[in-house]
């Protein structure tokens, strides 16, 4: 009746210790998945069947072994940002349609490490920008819940594919949400970790500064799994934190009576769809249940400026990380022109989409001459408000709770004209990103038989807090591993 | 206080898209211009934050200096490096000429 596809990722680690299914089995399984839903869903870029098939036949051998990690044999989606050796990682853009990196970033190394099998690379916005996954060069990505409607944006591809059962867990990036929001929308559980705590080492660029790879699965058991196989110090990342790693599943399961929870009321404001508020509430009032202490009288009134700040730092980092794009090392080389500055333009020209372009003119303008101090150097003070705003906060609260996004998913093309309203969707998403702080995205029911999301933001290194806090509130509200009724 | 012009002339975003080489189309350089105007005009409320004394962010951890040992390690080969080059010879990448 069941089938494997269905599994979450510990499930299926049980079955394949307990020898009741196979690896391959299980891999064949999400493969014939992928093969009736990719269809309507889209949530890959490249598939690599052949790829999972050996990787699945050596965690079948390593379970003999009994070397099996809490990873091996476990079917992943991972975005197509995140370097591959010797597989096409195209950044969701025209520009690296045809790239074969010749090196493997350090989160894939990890996943391999641990004997995880390779699924393919997921869909997202072009170089990660965007909110909806419908910037991305190789078609939209869809939500498994409804298919005329966005899976949100960028790891749009990761969190549908887990949502769609087209993988068991994934691996996405967030720079000012690209992880939770799609989690969001998709009713799948997403994290961002602390900036520094997942190596960025062959993480295609956005904003350095904001970057950071994170696990998408459909429970935060798995999300603490999967943080615990990738988050290891990388000294080719000279932003990786040295500091030693706790065991995150250690904090599953135990009691959060007494965590003080703070509820911001700069994320209640006009332009919530009034399903997500009530649905916030009543997890609120859960929490209550829990034992937790809510204090909804908080206010951080940096809030509304994190979305200036987010959207004039990041697009100032986008337009020097993507000045590398010029046709000359590596990615598209358009060379019909006259010279080498006529076919840099080109280059660019046909190689990124609108909304690349978009954000880098943005960025340009911001650091240039006669306005940087007015929007780069501005931004960067008000951001460090916003932090000092945040570690005030966190001598008095545990945990931040605050809605993912202020909607459901929005239909397909509603906000593609509007750079603005889509740039909205992730004003709940961008404070914490701002600040570097973990952030939790997990189900909290549904509004309009869409998912909504629940936000759990943590202190620096808060992992293991927020992780806590959302597996107790999973276990009490009874929903985790929801699929798309696809 | 600075004084916030949010405005984008046409101009501007014809010299901004020529310093990043975009190769901009007449029809995107007017869409551009009035999509900016219209994001940068929501960024207004920043203009008031009081930033005196405020020391910019750059970075949100507080590391500073993270060295490794200098030591020779593995590293591409070549031939590895040049895989995605558009255009090689003798082991070399090929430009195109810079100076016309």
């Amino acid at each position: 009746m069941s089938e494997l596809w269905e599994l979450t990722a510990h499930a299926a680690q049980e079955g394949l210790r307990a020898k009741e299914f196979s690896a391959i089995e299980l891999t064949e399984s999400v493969l014939s998945r992928v093969d009736a839903v990719e269809s309507s869903v889209n949530a890959y870029i490249t598939r690599t069947d052949t790829i999972a098939r050996e990787q699945a036949m050596e965690a079948d051998a390593r379970f003999a072994a009994g070397t099996a990690t809490p990873l091996t044999g476990i079917p992943f989606a991972i975005k197509d940002l995140i370097v591959t050796k010797g597989i096409r990682t195209t950044a969701g853009s025209r520009m690296l349609g045809d790239f074969i990196p010749p090196y493997d970033s350090h989160v894939f190394e990890q996943l391999k490490r641990a004997g995880a099998v390779l699924v393919g690379k997921a869909n997202m916005d072009e170089f990660a920008m965007g909110s909806s996954t419908e910037h991305s060069a190789f078609g939209p990505t869809h939500n498994p819940w409804d298919t005329e409607r966005v899976p949100g944006g960028s790891s749009g591809g990761s969190a549908a594919a887990v949502a769609a059962g087209e993988c068991l867990a994934a691996l996405g990036s967030d720079t000012g949400g690209s992880i939770r929001q799609p989690a969001s929308l998709c009713g799948v559980v997403g994290l961002d970790p602390t900036y520094g705590r997942v190596s960025r080492f062959g993480i295609i660029a956005f904003g350095s500064s904001l970057d950071q790879v994170g696990p998408i699965g459909r429970d935060v058991q798995d999300v603490a799994t999967i943080l615990d196989g990738i988050s290891s110090h990388d000294p080719r990342d000279s932003t990786s934190d040295p500091a030693p790693r706790p065991d995150m599943r250690h904090y599953l399961g135990r009691d959060i009576a007494g965590k003080r929870i703070g509820v911001p009321r700069e994320y209640f404001v006009e332009g919530m769809e009034s399903g997500v508020r009530a649905r916030i509430e009543e997890a609120l009032t859960r929490l209550e249940s829990l034992g937790c202490e809510i204090d909804t009288e908080l206010s951080l009134p940096m809030t509304e400026h994190a979305l200036a700040v987010y959207y004039l730092i990041a697009p100032s980092e986008a337009s020097s990380n993507l000045a590398r794009y010029d046709g000359v090392k590596y990615g598209l080389s358009e060379r019909g022109g006259s010279g080498m500055w006529e076919n840099m333009e080109q280059t660019r020209e046909q190689g990124f989409g609108d909304e690349v372009k978009r954000r880098i003119m943005l960025g340009v303008y911001a650091l240039s001459a006669g306005y940087y101090d007015q929007f780069y150097l501005k931004a960067q003070k008000v951001r460090t408000l916003i932090t000092q705003e945040f570690q005030e906060a966190f001598t008095r609260y545990d945990a931040l709770v605050t809605p993912t996004t202020p909607g459901i998913a929005f239909p397909c093309g509603a906000k593609l004209d509007d750079p603005y309203a889509m740039y909205l969707n992730d004003v709940y998403t961008l404070p914490s990103a701002v600040a570097g702080l973990p952030a939790l995205s997990l189900p909290c029911g549904r509004s309009e038989e869409m998912p909504v999301g629940l936000q759990i933001i943590g202190d620096v290194g808060g992992e293991g807090t927020i992780l806590q806090i959302g597996h107790a509130f999973e276990q009490s509200f009874g929903q985790a591993n929801r699929l798309a009724p696809l | 206080m600075y004084d916030f012009h949010m405005e984008i002339s046409r101009e501007q975003v014809l010299h901004i898209g020529r310093l990043a080489r975009l190769g901009l189309q007449p029809a995107e350089i007017d869409r551009l211009t009035s999509q900016l105007s219209d994001i940068l005009g929501h960024f207004e409320a920043l203009g008031a934050v009081d930033t005196a004394d405020v020391e910019p962010t750059a970075h949100p951890l507080p590391l500073q200096n993270i060295m490794r040992t200098d030591s020779v390690a593995s590293s591409l080969t070549r031939e590895e490096a040049l895989s995605n080059a558009p255009e090689v010879e003798d082991g070399l990448i090929r430009v195109r000429a810079v100076l016309e």
